[in-house]
């Protein structure tokens, strides 16, 4: 079939690597971290993974770096640090 | 509530794609996030003309894991009636037609549409995420931006008050109407998973903080969200057949020593910089009425 | 079969032979009986359809669009301040490529309030995308609605058809009509097969997400050539549905063009008349003709040169005007002739029966006799305003 509508399939970064767009980076500190998964349920961009162990990890290609998951963190155990 | 009873609620897998066009700590991307999480993938999207016409992302790349089919502003609830009819006639069944609308899309120049859509009680789940002006073009105020909030239309400040959108769909005596907030995600999905269990039209009316066009920094999305409920400004409540109940934190504050004063809330956003004591004092006050009216609607129930 | 129907039961009676399966319309007058009589069929389970009772045009086209995407055969009717209030959608529906089919019971624009025959309405919709075709009586009205259908869906095509006809000369007025029957219509239209970009839960794709200016042109020139591939997909359904019901169609019809150093070109009831002017005036010796338009988009070029170019004068009687230039057919027709080099021909553009002024045998009969005297100028094009009162 010939596409003749402007149909759009699902893609990872749709605008292209998003995390160019940050200008503070948020780095978690690993030995404050708890848990709790507040960072995660509050990433606007899905942009924090949980691995198996549900320890989260944060994409850089695609973080914009709103700096959400630092301000929601209840244990201050992410840094928003300036990116070079 | 711990990782794990988030968990409990939250499924992990992940229906709006990173990478998207949102602006750095959209309210529109965390709601599409939570409701898509909710509805697991078993839908079609209808998107008006909004930030999410952009959102969804730039042809031929979607961001988003379900179907989606744009559509022109005034027209969402009649076009999501006609999927949910023909899906209906072609026998295809445990699908959900939601309507993602904002603002200007739901209760100006979509009210139409939507208000037909809910009197003949279509089968569709219609979200407005309220954010409380047409950010898309620029911050232009609409019939839900609250009083003395700058737009770029409302240079010295809206001197109207925000139409009472969810309470006027209730009046259409549909099964299923609610409000919630991006910075209470728990409540909505479980607000959403409720929502769909009834055929007919609900309404979820979420409240989403704009950064960029509430004038306040892209960290703050999630705070502001919860301000606005901890202050009684914004109210999560259902409306379950016709039968009214507080939801979440807002179940709690009934006892007005335990709402935070307006001000908390307003002063993070610089569109209400220039309020003075007077116009604070009014905006308490009309919270504070709201709250009787919302007491006597408590005991009704 | 045959009933005695107006034209507007007999796009109910196409629609239900059709079989739609989702009808989404609000009511103007003069379009009211199709839906009324469609509700019927619905409620009386003659027709397997849900009826969306939306409360605006602008919905009704939304609903149909939605049902469309999601794979079902829609229909919507509506006419005049109904058509420019759905506007938006009209070219929403073509630029997504659904074969939606939609009666236009042609009628004049308001202001002043006008609910009589006139054919602003649907010219406002011609370079939207949308193939438009007219029709002159109560049986064309229900054959076009079934054809319309084979042509929307059409793999070639997937573009959305408007079947217009005349308020009240039509759409009120009843006469017999053949109808075919429904096994006969289901071998001819089989049920839609949903092209691969129906909404589906299994295939998470997204319609009508934003394009920059490097691909929205190629995607208008797509909608450009569907309409050409429909000119020879309509003249095929147009034989085939010949073939099963005696009522062949094609893009336009002539009548006694061959030999004719006048012809008139006009389209929907107005027709009629003019072939009985062309009649009584053959009695008297004159060589005159008619073409009748079937297709209005997409424009039926290569058929109108071909029926066209021998004559000496063209009129084209129409009821529709482009502000400030000149008849909207008649303007195309001419430039049609003029591109196509033949240059030794006089046009002349007929503004006649807007807001349903009476236009009837006798003022063809003039109008013909005018055009055989203007012939003499050998070439030429003119606007008239025909019957304007002073």
């Amino acid at each position: 079939m010939r596409v003749i509508t402007p149909i759009a399939k699902p893609k990872e970064g749709s605008a292209g690597l998003t995390g160019k767009w940050r200008i503070f980076k948020p780095v978690i500190n690993y030995s404050k971290c708890n848990n709790c998964g507040l960072c995660w349920l509050y990433c606007p961009e899905a942009a924090i993974t949980l691995d198996g162990k549900n320890v989260p990890k944060i994409v850089y290609e695609y973080c914009k770096g709103c700096g959400i998951c630092a301000n929601e963190c209840p244990v201050r155990a992410i840094d928003l640090i300036k990116e070079e | 509530m711990g990782m794990k009873g988030i968990l409990r609620v939250v499924p992990k897998e992940e229906y709006l794609l990173p990478g998207n066009p949102s602006c750095p700590g959209c309210p529109a991307s965390l709601g599409l996030r939570y409701l898509l999480k909710a509805l697991g993938g078993k839908a079609i999207l209808v998107i008006p003309a909004s930030c999410t016409s952009i959102i969804v992302g730039p042809y031929p790349f979607s961001s988003l894991r379900v179907p989606v089919l744009n559509i022109a502003f005034a027209a969402a609830a009649s076009t999501a009636a006609g999927i949910s009819e023909a899906l209906k006639v072609k026998g295809k069944e445990g699908i959900q037609v939601v309507v993602w609308a904002g603002d200007g899309g739901t209760a100006d120049i979509g009210l139409q549409a939507l208000s037909g859509a809910a009197e003949r009680n279509s089968d569709i789940l219609y979200v407005c995420y309220d954010n409380e002006a047409y950010m898309n073009t620029g911050i232009q105020r609409s019939s839900l931006t609250p009083y003395g909030a700058w737009t770029t239309t409302t240079p010295k400040g809206k001197v109207e008050e925000k139409k009472n959108l969810p309470m006027i769909v209730a009046e259409h005596k549909v099964p299923y109407v609610a409000t919630a907030s991006v910075g209470y995600p728990i409540d909505l999905i479980l607000k959403v998973r409720k929502a769909i269990k009834y055929r007919g039209f609900k309404y979820i009316h979420l409240h989403a903080p704009c950064p960029y066009g509430w004038r306040f920094p892209a960290n703050k999305t999630v705070e502001v969200a919860k301000l606005a409920v901890k202050t009684g400004i914004w109210v999560l409540y259902e409306i379950e057949n016709g039968k009214f109940r507080l939801t979440s934190l807002s179940s709690s504050l009934i006892d007005p020593s335990k709402r935070l004063p307006v001000n908390k809330y307003l002063k993070l956003q610089g569109r209400f910089k220039h309020l003075s004591e007077e116009d604070i004092s009014r905006i308490q006050e009309h919270v504070n009425t709201m709250w009787d009216e919302l007491m006597r609607l408590v005991k009704e129930s | 079969m045959k009933l005695l129907l107006t034209s507007n039961y007999a796009a109910a009676y196409g629609a239900k032979l059709a079989r739609v399966e989702i009808v989404a319309a609000y009511p103007i007058t003069p379009q009211t009986q199709v839906v009324e009589k469609l509700a019927e069929f619905i409620e009386g389970e003659e027709l397997k359809a849900t009826m969306i009772r939306v409360e605006s045009e602008h919905s009704a086209m939304a609903a149909c669009i939605g049902a469309a995407a999601a794979g079902a055969r829609p229909f919507t009717a509506t006419s005049s301040q109904g058509l420019l209030y759905m506007y938006e959608m009209i070219w929403w529906a073509a630029g997504a490529r659904l074969p939606i089919v939609m009666g236009v019971v042609t009628r004049a624009i308001a202001p002043p309030w006008s609910i009589w025959s006139d054919h602003a309405d649907i010219l406002s919709i011609r370079d939207s995308g949308w193939i438009i075709i007219f029709s002159e009586s109560a049986q064309e009205v229900l054959d076009n609605i079934i054809q319309a259908y084979r042509i929307a869906e059409h793999k070639e095509v997937l573009l959305p058809v408007a079947v217009g006809w005349d308020a009240f000369t039509s759409s009120h007025t009843a006469e017999p009509v053949s109808l075919p029957e429904q096994e006969l219509v289901d071998s001819f239209l089989p049920p839609r097969t949903p092209e691969p970009f129906v909404l589906d839960v299994n295939e998470p794709i997204s319609h009508g997400n934003l394009t920059y200016p490097d691909e929205y042109m190629e995607f208008r020139f797509l909608i450009n050539e569907g309409l050409e591939r429909a000119r020879k997909v309509i003249r095929e359904v147009g034989k085939e549905y010949g073939k099963l019901t005696g009522r062949e169609y094609g893009l336009i019809e002539e009548y006694k063009c061959g030999d004719a150093d006048v012809i008139l070109v006009t389209l929907g009831s107005m027709a009629g008349d003019v072939k009985d002017a062309v009649d009584i005036l053959r009695k008297e010796g004159y060589h005159a003709g008619l073409v009748k338009l079937r297709c209005l988009r997409p424009f039926p070029r290569e058929a109108l040169l071909n029926a066209l170019r021998e004559a000496r004068a063209v009129g084209i009687v129409e009821r529709s005007f482009s502000m400030g230039r000149g008849g909207i057919i008649a303007t195309e027709i001419n430039s049609l002739l003029r591109e196509s080099g033949v240059n030794d021909v006089v046009t002349v553009s007929y503004i006649a029966g807007l807001g349903g002024r009476e236009i009837g045998v006798n003022d063809f009969i003039n109008i013909f006799k005018s055009l055989f005297k203007k012939m003499e100028r050998g070439s030429g094009f003119e606007v008239v305003w025909y019957g304007l009162r002073g």
